[in-house]
């Protein structure tokens, strides 16, 4: 387990209300989902990060980077998705329904949709270091702690994952 | 070529449109599981914005806006928990029992409060406080010794100005032996208005 202690982030040390962590992080979480996981299960990916992040933050260190911490739990819980792993889903009865998943603007969904098979279509390492680093805007250690790899290697990989993802997205666009 | 235009294409491919009942949800979640310690809304009323927030025993603070509601909810965070989320729901109750209170149709509050907040003797003051009836004053002397401490007048009025749920908590209800009004948290013009309804309704 990390020690969240990143010493140049230390604006973060104050304790702050849990709702002011989900309104200023809230939407970078959601992307990192919805990378990892497609629009389906990303809303669910989302409430459970929230979720257990607001369970662990009064123990959270001071001088934590608190957006490294919940992209951390986020990469967890998308992996627990993936192997089918995830904790039961609670009774949804009188909850708020999952919002629907917004239909893409026309025009632009054909080239997103490119953009977003070839990130799936990445090798592993490539399309975590993409996310982890351009999309959740990390930096190359925190992503090579993450991928289980060196932030040397976290780099190569996000500048491989790139060139390959400019190399199909301009192939998309033309056709 | 720069990596900058897809990099910003792949934030945009990836953006929610809006928050989309995302947070209630979390909200709800959050206080089935016995994670939300403290939630809080805003509500209009003649007096200007006032922030409410609620622990799951009750009302626990009642913040005009002269008061900076971000530093009454830092504060929050470090006096009772972190655990904060804007939660509407808990505390629609109290919201409506303010608004028929300002709309001289309540004269009295049933809703549960939490005085954490407040310890010792100040404490004390507060629950006095409680009984003292719509449209009705008394003096800081009266409930220093109501309060068991006839000699604490100045630590009476010091325990009003704290008081951590003020209207609920009617501390506007105490007011100088002399019969003047006495400062309060929103201003003096704030208490006559509130003694003035009180009295009219």
């Amino acid at each position: 387990m990390t020690a969240w202690v990143v010493m140049d982030r230390a604006r973060d040390a104050a304790v702050r209300p849990f709702e002011e962590i989900v309104a200023e992080h809230g939407p970078v979480v959601m992307r990192v989902c919805r990378a990892l996981l497609g629009q389906a299960d990303a809303a669910d990916a989302w409430s459970e990060t929230f979720l257990s992040a607001l369970e662990a933050y009064p123990r959270l260190q001071p001088g934590s980077s608190i957006r490294a911490w919940l992209v951390t739990i986020a990469h967890r819980k998308a992996i627990d998705h993936l192997r089918g792993a995830a904790r039961r889903p609670q009774p949804t009865d009188d909850l708020p329904e999952i919002p629907a998943v917004d239909a893409a603007p026309a025009g632009e969904s054909s080239i997103d949709d490119e953009l977003r098979a070839a990130l799936e279509a990445l090798p592993a390492k490539q399309r975590g270091a993409v996310i982890y680093r351009y999309l959740a805007d990390l930096s190359y250690a925190e992503v090579g702690e993450l991928l289980e790899s060196s932030a040397t290697a976290a780099r190569r990989s996000a500048a491989d994952g790139i060139a390959n993802l400019r190399k199909h997205f301009s192939k998309g666009a033309r056709t | 070529m720069t990596d900058k235009p897809i990099i910003d294409r792949l934030a945009n491919a990836f953006a929610a449109a809006g928050d989309g009942g995302l947070h209630s949800r979390l909200a709800a979640l959050a206080e089935r599981q016995g994670l939300l310690d403290v939630s809080y809304r805003t509500v209009d009323s003649p007096l200007g914005l006032l922030l409410l927030a609620a622990t799951g025993e009750g009302l626990v603070r009642v913040a005009f806006s002269c008061e900076d509601h971000d530093t009454v909810l830092a504060r929050l965070a470090s006096d009772i928990s972190p655990r904060i989320l804007r939660t509407p729901r808990r505390l629609d109750e109290a919201a409506h029992q303010l608004d028929e209170y300002f709309a001289g149709k309540r004269r009295a509050f049933s809703v549960p409060v939490d005085l954490q907040l407040a310890h010792g003797f100040r404490r004390s003051v507060l629950d006095h406080l409680r009984r003292i009836p719509y449209g009705a004053t008394q003096s800081y002397a009266a409930v220093a010794r109501a309060a068991g401490n006839p000699s604490a007048v100045r630590a009476a009025a010091s325990a009003c100005s704290h008081n951590p749920i003020p209207l609920v908590v009617p501390c506007h209800r105490v007011v100088r032996s002399d019969g003047t009004t006495g400062e309060y948290l929103a201003g003096p013009e704030a208490k006559r208005t509130l003694l003035a309804m009180e009295a009219a309704a």
